[in-house]
């Protein structure tokens, strides 16, 4: 008895500070469908008279979120795309391969990781300004991409570890190559960390700030959604609900890939700290 | 296998083709790493010597006269100062409630509790500028909190949160972590299941209660990962730069200017011309900060954990 009045009060507990939790994003998407006089009128109440689009309408097209939202979407996919491969190459040859010069490569890469970093962003902002992509989107993409991704490398390097050797041994014998056995044979059985790698990328670059805002400090039109916002809000101080619908635009997606993909994200998260 | 068809230098052919592609496949990541990371790295030391507006060659080399002259600065200080008192309620605030969440969540006996994961996760994955512009317009003057609490009779009048150094701080601090303690709760979690289920028979067969058990058997065994919590936390939250730029750019007058937000200051969005010789200077200077805590606090998980744990890249060992 007493167990179920505990439980009982968990439950409750866990329910309203849940509520509270995830208010701020309740309260963004209810906003986004008010009208900016009702906003200011309708005091803390969460519901809308009726189902207002405008907002979405004014922010996709006056405000420019449609070509913020697809250059969210290009350079983000891009960058999974290359993250996702060169760590993955790296990963299987590190894994599988005991080739001369293996242990020096991790414990140079390793330990450069180490070294404390300054300002990166200004000799990036320069590099891509030597390599005249400073006012592209290949040059965020790149940007995006750089770093060595430890932790993918060692999560594909663990997996590609275990694959038993006689898988590749009979692929040998059936005469394929290296590069065959790989893309034909071991890649196809990786599908579970490959999800890991891509939605925890995914979600990283999609929440980027600080090099796309500095990248794209001289062409407004290469804004992502994170950087646009805040040019939007600087702009239209009082559209209120315009702001609640283009941060709407900005978040609901990433929510729901979150939920559809949670677990492959939230394994990734718990083998980082493993 | 392989070894069977040796050639002449002692590599078999079949070895020397898979070392070739080998190299061939870690090619890629090394060209990124060393142009894209490592170059950035190197050159953020090398321009804080110089005094430089961005623009035009590196000629005017100055040596340490930023670094000099950052030192005497007062703005800066109040800046460090901030980072800090950032960093410490950051880490206090995320790790006791992800522990105390972790703990709640952990109960096998509780229902629903992929559904309350989810949910407390679920900032997580949002975009903190985003965020830090959302909140700006809930706790605002005429905002959301504010009509809340004169809903319920707690105020009379509107307190305007943002524009108070002291409560501008704590709500960039209740903010910050909110956003974060999705994950470390998930660290949290990670580390009660990695304590066996027989720890916790023993336990009862030995007449532990709940709080017992929490108390010499729980907390003690999580605190080899909970150092490792702690070094995350602190050094993550040290370069705290989205939040502050979107909630409060740094006011009300610098009040909660981290570092991260100085420096950007100074190189892009200077009162008069850019400063980015003096901005790498103090962006040297934070990572330095950094890497000397980091140093400290994994001197301490290497004590705490009693040298077991893996080293990084025990993985592929």
């Amino acid at each position: 008895m007493k167990n179920r009045t505990a439980m009982f009060m968990t439950h409750t507990l866990l329910i309203v500070f849940g509520i509270i939790w995830i208010y701020p994003f309740i309260w963004m998407i209810s906003s986004s469908f008010k009208t900016n006089s009702t906003f200011l009128t309708s005091g803390i109440n969460p519901l809308p008279e009726n189902i207002h689009w405008d907002n979405y309408i004014r922010a996709w097209e006056v405000a420019n979120f449609s070509g913020y939202f697809l250059n969210s979407v290009i350079i983000t996919l891009s960058t999974v795309l290359i993250v996702i491969t060169l760590s993955c190459l790296t990963g299987y040859a590190l894994g599988r391969v005991k080739f001369p010069g293996r242990k020096v490569i991790i414990t140079v890469v390793v330990a450069l990781m180490f070294i404390p970093s300054g300002y990166t962003i200004i000799p990036l902002y320069e590099l891509m300004k030597m390599l005249g992509l400073s006012d592209s989107l290949l040059g965020v993409i790149l940007a995006e991409s750089s770093g060595a991704h430890i932790l993918f490398i060692l999560l594909f390097a663990a997996f590609f570890s275990r694959v038993p050797q006689e898988v590749e041994d009979s692929a040998a014998i059936d005469g394929a190559g290296f590069f065959r056995t790989f893309a034909k044979i071991v890649l196809p059985t990786a599908k579970p960390v490959i999800a890991t790698a891509a939605i925890m990328q995914f979600i990283w670059t999609w929440s980027s700030f600080l090099v796309p805002l500095v990248l794209t400090l001289n062409s407004p039109e290469l804004r992502t959604l994170a950087v646009g916002m805040l040019s939007f809000v600087g702009r239209y101080q009082t559209d209120w609900t315009g702001m609640a619908a283009g941060a709407s635009i900005s978040l609901v997606p990433v929510i729901l890939i979150f939920i559809v993909m949670q677990r492959y994200f939230i394994e990734g998260i718990s083998g980082s700290v493993k | 296998m392989a070894k069977k068809i040796k050639s002449s230098n002692g590599i078999s052919k079949y070895n020397r083709n898979k070392y070739i592609w080998a190299y061939i496949f870690i090619l890629p990541q090394i060209i990124v790493f060393f142009g894209f990371s490592l170059y950035p790295i190197v050159m953020s030391y090398v321009y804080s010597f110089y005094d430089w507006s961005g623009i035009g060659p590196l000629t005017n080399f100055v040596g340490l006269k930023n670094y000099t002259r950052i030192l005497t600065e007062s703005s800066f200080w109040n800046a460090f100062g901030n980072t800090f008192v950032y960093t410490a309620g950051f880490t206090v605030v995320s790790i006791s409630i992800a522990l105390i969440l972790a703990l709640v969540l952990n109960n096998p006996n509780l229902k629903g509790r992929g559904i309350y994961r989810t949910v407390y996760f679920l900032p997580v994955v949002t975009t903190m500028a985003i965020i830090g512009i959302v909140m700006q317009n809930i706790f605002g003057t005429q905002g959301f909190f504010n009509e809340f609490l004169k809903a319920i009779g707690l105020i009379d009048q509107s307190i305007s949160w943002l524009s108070n150094p002291v409560l501008a701080m704590i709500l960039l601090i209740i903010i910050g972590s909110w956003k974060e303690i999705g994950i470390t709760m998930i660290y949290w979690l990670t580390g009660l299941q990695m304590i066996p289920r027989e720890v916790y028979e023993a336990a009862k067969i030995d007449g532990a209660g709940s709080w017992q058990t929490l108390r010499y058997i729980t907390l003690p065994l999580l605190k080899p990962i909970g150092a490792t919590i702690l070094l995350l936390t602190v050094v993550s939250s040290m370069r705290v730069f989205d939040l502050v730029k979107t909630l409060t750019e740094g006011g009300p007058y610098f009040a909660t200017e981290t570092l991260e937000l100085y420096i950007y200051r100074f190189a892009f969005a200077p009162d008069g011309p850019s400063q980015v010789g003096f901005a790498s200077a103090a962006g040297v200077i934070l990572g330095l900060t950094v890497f000397i805590i980091s140093l400290i606090l994994g001197w301490v998980v290497y004590k705490v954990s009693g040298q077991k744990r893996k080293p990084l890249g025990g993985g592929i060992k």
